[in-house]
């Protein structure tokens, strides 16, 4: 059985999309919408990788992964953040919380494929 | 010669105070009727003015080599260099003014898509939608493989997209057309009511002598498409209402005439507060003074903008302004020359002063609004005790590295600074 990742977007389509993409290379995908209610559902589920949109309803990307960075479990749990903001800034501040890799949209599918296997190849 | 007072020149020869400040510091060349013009006002002959144009000439070459690290050697030939190439001279020292105008715009958009909430969701709804488009397209075109159902969701996912960037797309052109005065049909409605009152020139002598009332000024006002804007302009415009049967603008022009401007004396001469009376003065026409109202939770107003004074459109301000010195002592003001981080370091002479608004209420605390208004340094010389003190626009937008008030890194210090 593949690895499970934890796509946590809001965009409908966009969860689509990459809900297929990572389907088709054998991945388990769940997909979960809501910033404010995201960190339980990592908890919950424990899964190899989250895929995190930057701008959520509830909570940004920003604060969900810090919250997981301050949890010993979740300290090296592969995180790639995906964004429409590009700025210095945001990388920044992306990096500083602990992200594993930061990709701005729109993104091309191979991006985020090979992005989600390599991190989880170098968590092994 | 009488030395004649930058506002009073300007007046004079039918320009604005600012648009001379710009000729004085070079940023605008002047030649034929308008150099004649000044040169008559000011009892001079024009090629003094000429000759004058060349000094600044020599001081922006200087200035562009003190930017680029040059050693003290070589930025003192600029003079040579100016008199031996002259075309290369003009070119340079054009170029240097133009990579400042840039450098102002970029310190204004960076401040706008940084900390505008608007343009942030616009720009993120557009991306968003045009990556799932870029995506699922892929997905079509290079899967031979997927399953009729699949390709009839995507096919109406990029459908549905397509759309929905169509009009993301229209919204923030709209929205960015507010930056070149067009209308903005999705610009925020504090940004409808800046170009509203700009549109106005931040005066209303119309309503001020009764020949109109605020609701129909506002209901003929293209600017204010929301509802919002209209209720913030309906504020704006009461209070002017309210400020000017107090202080009318004849009477004020005429006490500019006789005691000059000292904002004091003015409001004891009126009888009304400090604040009010920078509200007024900020309206006299070709005064040309800049004003900005906080409340104290340090959140603009108002705001009027004055050359070479930043005052950022989004976010907070610079804390070390006179503006939030005042917040927490209602009643007194302050005077303080403040310098901005510019390229000229211009330095402006502000007024502070907070006072309570609203209603009185028992075991509560009043509310408090601060003013200050921003004028351009007058000739002549510095009044005893008012040293300058250095502020900045925001701290995102500001260059100077070392600073107590500093809330944020700057995009400025790294990437600009030494430019």
């Amino acid at each position: 059985m593949g690895k499970h990742v934890l796509l946590v977007e809001d965009e409908t389509n966009i969860i689509e999309a990459i809900q297929f993409l990572l389907s088709r290379e054998g991945w388990q995908v769940d997909t979960h919408s809501d910033g404010a209610t995201a960190v339980e559902k990592v908890r919950n589920m424990r899964p190899d990788l989250v895929v995190l949109d930057y701008m959520l309803p509830g909570k940004n990307g920003i604060d969900i992964l810090t919250e997981l960075r301050a949890d010993p479990d979740f300290e090296r749990l592969p995180v790639l953040m995906l964004t429409a903001r590009g700025q210095s800034r945001d990388r920044d501040l992306a990096e500083r919380a602990g992200v594993s890799r930061f990709m701005t949209k729109p993104f091309s599918n191979t991006e985020v494929v090979t992005a989600v296997r390599d991190l989880v190849q170098l968590a092994q | 010669m009488e030395r004649l007072k930058q506002s009073d020149l300007a007046r004079q020869i039918g320009i604005s105070a600012s648009y001379l400040n710009l000729i004085e510091h070079n940023r605008r060349r002047i030649g034929g009727k308008l150099l004649l013009d000044i040169a008559a006002a000011l009892g001079v002959e024009p090629t003094v003015l000429s000759e004058g144009a060349e000094a600044a000439l020599i001081a922006s070459l200087q200035e562009a080599a003190q930017r680029a690290s040059m050693s003290e050697t070589e930025s003192g030939r600029a003079e040579e260099f100016a008199g031996r190439f002259p075309g290369w001279a003009d070119a340079l020292a054009a170029a240097h003014r133009k990579i400042a105008d840039l450098e102002r715009t970029v310190e204004t958009l960076s401040d706008r898509l940084a900390h505008d909430p608007e343009l942030a969701a616009s720009v993120h709804e557009v991306l968003s939608t045009a990556a799932s488009i870029r995506s699922t397209a892929s997905i079509l075109a290079e899967d031979k493989t997927i399953t009729e159902e699949w390709r009839n969701r995507f096919h109406a996912n990029i459908d549905a997209d397509s759309r929905r960037l169509a009009d993301s797309s229209k919204a923030l052109v709209g929205f960015l057309d507010a930056e070149t005065g067009e209308a903005a049909p999705s610009g925020s409605p504090q940004e409808e009511v800046a170009q509203f009152l700009a549109a106005h020139d931040y005066g209303f002598s119309s309503l001020e002598d009764g020949a109109e009332d605020v609701d129909r000024i506002v209901s003929n006002a293209s600017e204010l498409v929301s509802a919002q804007s209209r209720h913030l302009a309906r504020t704006v415009l009461d209070r002017v209402v309210r400020d000017s049967a107090q202080v009318s603008m004849t009477d004020l022009k005429a006490a500019l005439t006789e005691d000059g401007l000292d904002v004091i004396a003015l409001s004891n001469r009126f009888g009304v507060s400090v604040p009010h009376m920078m509200r007024r003065l900020a309206a006299v026409p070709g005064l040309d003074a800049g004003l900005v109202v906080s409340d104290r939770a340090g959140s603009l107003l108002f705001r009027k903008d004055i050359e070479g004074f930043t005052i950022p459109r989004h976010g907070a301000a610079c804390p070390l302004w006179p503006l939030f010195q005042v917040l927490a002592q209602p009643g007194q003001a302050i005077h303080a020359r403040v310098q901005m981080p510019s390229r000229d370091g211009a330095v402006f002479d502000c007024y502070a002063a907070a006072q309570p608004v609203g209603p009185l209420i028992v075991n509560t605390p009043r509310l408090v609004e601060a003013a200050m208004l921003i004028l351009p340094v007058p000739d002549g010389p510095e009044p005893n005790g008012l040293t300058i003190q250095e502020v900045g626009p925001a701290c995102r937008i500001c260059p100077r590295g070392r600073c107590a008030g500093r809330r944020e890194p700057s995009i400025l210090s790294d990437g600009f600074g030494g430019f």
